[in-house]
C-alpha cells in the first residue's frame, strides 16, 4: 500500500516537473519554430504548429546585418568580462573565506546590495564616465561595466565554494612551505575548480544576455548580439519571423555551450565532496 | 637536535584570553603530550607553535631562536592534522613531494626520500593512489609520511588518531611510538585520550582553560597528581573521592575522619592545615578493596565485567557512587551489600583549594 502511494506520488511529481519544464521551455521552442515561418505564418491566428518551414527570415537577417560582427563583440565582451571578474574575485573570495575579519559579512552584504539597485539608477553617471574616458561604444567599456555588475555575484559564489574546502588542507600547504599565492594557486584552485568553472559559466551567460548596458553604451562599433536582436524589433513595426530568426541566432551559441557544459555546471552546484 | 621553549605564551581572541601565559621547555628528542578536556586550549597552543595562530604575547623559541614572526613553513616543523588534510587532488607520491618541491629539492633526491619513507610506512603499493581511494589508516600513514619526508626538527600531531576505530587506534599508537624511537625527533602531540598520553609520552602537559595544571612523566601524574583536576583527569576509570575532616598530622602522615566515623592515617604531610578543615580523600578504583563487612558500606548498583577485570559501582550510604576495580573472577552480584577497604598508602589528600598534600615518600617509578 505504502509502495503504491509512493509510486503515484512519484508519477505526479514527474508530470508536474515535466509540465513546469515544458512551460519554461515553450517560449524558446516557439521562437525557434517562428524563425522558420514566413512573416504571414508568424502572425496567423490561430497560431500554426505545422507548416512548411522556410529559411527566408534567416536569409533576410543575414542580408540586413553583420551577424558575425555582433557575435564577435559578444564573445569578446563576455569572455573578457568573465576572465577579469574571476581574476579579481578569486583572491577576494579567498581572503574572505579563509581570513575573515569582523567586517567580512558586512562587506559581502554590501557587495550584494549593489545588485539590488536598478541599473537605470546609475545610467547617467556611468554613461558620462564612459563618455569622458572615451569608452563609449567600445568592447573594453562594455566589458568593464558587465564585469563590475557581475563581480558581487561572482565573489559570493566563489566565497561559498571556497568555504567548502576544509581549512586544514590549506594549512597543510602553509606548513609545507607554500606562500599565500602558492597556497591559493596550487592547493585551493585545483580543489575548487568545478565551482570556479560553474561560476565562470554563469558569468558568461549573464554577460551574453546582458541588454541594458549594451543598448545604452554601444551603437555600432561594439554592439553585441543583444543589440542585434533589438535592431530587428522596432523601426518598421514588428516582424516576428525575422525577430525570431535573429533571436535564435543570438541565443544559439550560449545555449549549445551551456548544454555541453551542463555536467560541469551540475558538478559545480553540488560541489563539496572534497574531503 | 631541536629544543622548543615557550615563555609566558598568551593568546587573546577579541577580548577573551584563550592561552593564559604558558611556559614550558621541551628537550631534544622528547615526546611531549598536551592533554586536557575539550576547549582547554591544547590545539590552539599547538597551532601557535606551528605558526597557524598568531602569538598575542610571550616568546616561542625553537633551538634558541625566536620564531614568533617566522612563517609556518620556515620554522622547521611538520604537522599531522586530525582530519589528515591530505591534498585530495594529488596522489600519495605528490602529497609527499609537495613540500620538498616547494623547498626546491632536486627531483632525484625527492624521489629517493619519498621511496625511503614509503618503504618505512609500507605505502609503496599506494604511491599512485589518490587519498580518496585509501582507508582511514592508510590516509593517516600518508599524513605521517608527508611530515617525515621533510625531515623536520619538530613533529606536531593534532589528535591524529581520533578519526580511527579503536583497533586501528591501538595499532597506530604502537607504530607511532616505534617511529619516534627510530627517528628520535622532538615531538609535540595533542590528544584528549589519556591512554595515548600515558603510553606515548615522555612528558605530559595537562591543560585546563588555557592554564597548565601539571607537567610531568605519565607515572608522576598518575601517582602524584598536583591537584584534584589532574587526579580526576588522569586514570581510567577516574579516581574516587570521599569528603573527610582533617584531624591532625605529623612528619609520617596525616589523620582524617571519613563521614561514617572511621579514620584513615594517610602518609602525606600537611603543613599549615588546621584540625577540623574539610579535605577530600582520593583513591583510584584499582586500589579500593571489597570486603563483606566493615566500615564504608554500600550496595552494588552496577557490575561491568570486562573479562580480565571487573568494575563494581557501589552506591554508598551518603548516595555517592564509588567505582571499584577488581579481578575478573569476583563473584559479587548486583544489590549485594559490601564494604570498602581504603589502603591508606594508596590514598591522596586534597586541601579545600584542590591542591594535593605532598606524599611523604615518592613512588619509585615517579621519582
Amino acid at each position: 500500500m505504502a509502495l503504491k502511494t509512493k509510486t503515484s506520488t512519484r508519477i505526479g511529481v514527474t508530470i508536474l516537473g515535466w509540465g513546469i519544464a515544458l512551460w519554461l521551455f515553450f517560449p524558446i521552442f516557439w521562437m525557434f519554430l517562428t524563425s522558420f515561418k514566413s512573416e504571414v505564418q508568424a502572425i496567423s491566428t490561430p497560431p500554426k504548429l505545422f507548416f512548411m518551414p522556410t529559411l527566408s527570415s534567416y536569409a533576410e537577417v543575414f542580408e540586413r546585418a553583420s551577424y558575425w560582427h555582433f557575435t564577435f563583440n559578444t564573445v569578446i565582451v563576455s569572455v573578457g568580462a568573465t576572465a577579469i571578474a574571476i581574476a579579481l574575485a578569486v583572491p577576494a573570495a579567498y581572503s574572505m573565506a579563509f581570513m575573515p575579519s569582523k567586517r567580512t559579512r558586512g562587506t559581502l552584504l554590501w557587495m550584494l546590495s549593489t545588485r539590488m539597485l536598478p541599473p537605470v539608477g546609475v545610467l547617467v553617471p556611468i554613461y558620462l564616465l564612459a563618455r569622458n574616458t572615451h569608452l563609449l561604444d567600445t568592447c573594453t567599456g562594455l566589458a568593464i561595466v558587465d564585469m563590475l555588475t557581475n563581480l558581487p555575484i561572482i565573489v559570493w559564489m566563489l566565497y561559498t565554494f571556497f568555504r567548502e574546502v576544509p581549512a586544514p588542507i590549506l594549512e597543510a600547504g602553509r606548513m609545507d612551505g607554500a606562500t599565500r599565492w602558492q597556497e591559493m594557486t596550487m592547493v585551493l584552485l585545483p580543489l575548487a575548480l568545478p565551482g570556479i568553472a560553474s561560476t565562470a559559466l554563469l558569468s558568461l551567460i549573464l554577460c551574453w544576455n546582458e541588454a541594458f548596458w549594451s543598448l545604452n553604451l554601444t551603437s555600432s562599433h561594439a554592439a553585441p548580439l543583444t543589440a542585434f536582436i533589438a535592431s530587428f524589433s522596432s523601426p518598421e513595426g514588428l516582424f516576428f519571423g525575422k525577430l525570431s530568426a535573429a533571436s535564435t541566432l543570438a541565443v544559439a551559441p550560449i545555449l549549445v555551450f551551456g548544454w555541453i557544459s551542463q555536467k560541469q555546471l551540475v558538478r559545480g552546484l553540488t560541489f563539496g565532496a572534497v574531503k | 637536535m631541536a629544543t622548543v621553549e615557550l615563555k609566558n605564551l598568551r593568546k587573546t581572541y577579541l577580548t577573551e584570553e584563550i592561552i593564559k601565559g604558558i611556559s614550558l621547555s621541551i628537550e631534544d628528542r622528547e615526546f611531549v603530550v598536551f592533554v586536557g578536556p575539550s576547549g582547554c586550549g591544547k590545539s590552539t597552543l599547538l597551532r601557535m607553535i606551528a605558526g597557524l595562530e598568531d602569538i598575542t604575547s610571550g616568546d616561542l623559541l625553537i633551538d634558541g631562536q625566536r620564531m614568533n614572526d617566522v612563517e609556518p613553513g620556515k620554522r622547521g616543523l611538520a604537522m599531522v592534522f586530525q582530519s589528515y588534510a591530505l591534498y585530495p587532488h594529488m596522489d600519495v607520491y605528490k602529497n609527499m613531494e609537495f613540500g620538498l618541491k616547494l623547498a626546491g629539492m632536486p627531483e632525484a633526491e625527492r624521489r629517493e626520500k619519498i621511496e625511503h619513507v614509503a618503504h618505512t610506512l609500507q605505502l609503496e603499493p599506494y604511491l599512485h593512489h589518490k587519498p580518496g581511494q585509501l582507508s582511514g589508516g592508510q590516509r593517516q600513514r600518508v599524513a605521517i609520511g608527508r611530515a617525515i619526508v621533510r625531515n623536520p626538527k619538530v613533529f606536531l600531531f593534532d589528535e591524529p588518531l581520533s578519526n580511527l576505530d579503536a583497533a586501528l587506534r591501538g595499532q597506530m599508537r604502537v607504530e607511532l611510538s616505534a617511529l619516534h624511537r627510530k627517528l628520535g625527533a622532538t615531538t609535540i602531540y595533542v590528544t584528549h585520550d589519556q591512554v595515548e598520553a600515558m603510553t606515548m609520552a615522555d612528558k605530559i602537559v595537562v591543560l585546563q582553560k588555557g592554564v597548565v595544571e601539571q607537567i610531568g612523566s605519565p607515572l608522576e601524574l598518575y601517582h602524584h597528581p598536583r591537584n584534584l583536576f589532574v587526579a580526576r583527569f588522569i586514570g581510567s576509570p577516574p579516581m574516587n573521592f570521599f569528603p573527610a575532616i582533617f584531624q591532625g598530622g605529623d612528619a609520617a602522615g596525616s589523620s582524617v575522619q571519613l563521614r561514617d566515623g572511621s579514620t584513615l592515617y594517610v602518609p602525606v604531610t600537611s603543613p599549615g592545615i588546621l584540625p577540623g578543615t574539610k579535605v577530600t580523600v582520593g583513591i583510584r578504583p584499582e586500589h579500593v578493596e571489597l570486603a563483606p563487612s566493615g566500615p564504608n558500606s554500600g550496595t552494588v548498583e552496577v557490575i561491568e565485567r570486562l573479562g580480565a577485570i571487573t568494575l563494581v559501582h557501589v552506591r554508598m550510604s551518603d548516595g555517592e557512587i564509588i567505582v571499584v576495580q577488581t579481578d575478573g573472577a569476583v563473584l559479587t552480584d548486583v544489590d549485594t551489600h559490601v564494604s570498602l577497604t581504603l589502603p591508606p598508602q594508596n590514598c591522596h589528600l586534597f586541601a579545600p583549594d584542590g591542591l594535593a598534600f605532598e606524599a611523604c615518600r615518592r613512588h619509585p617509578l615517579a621519582a
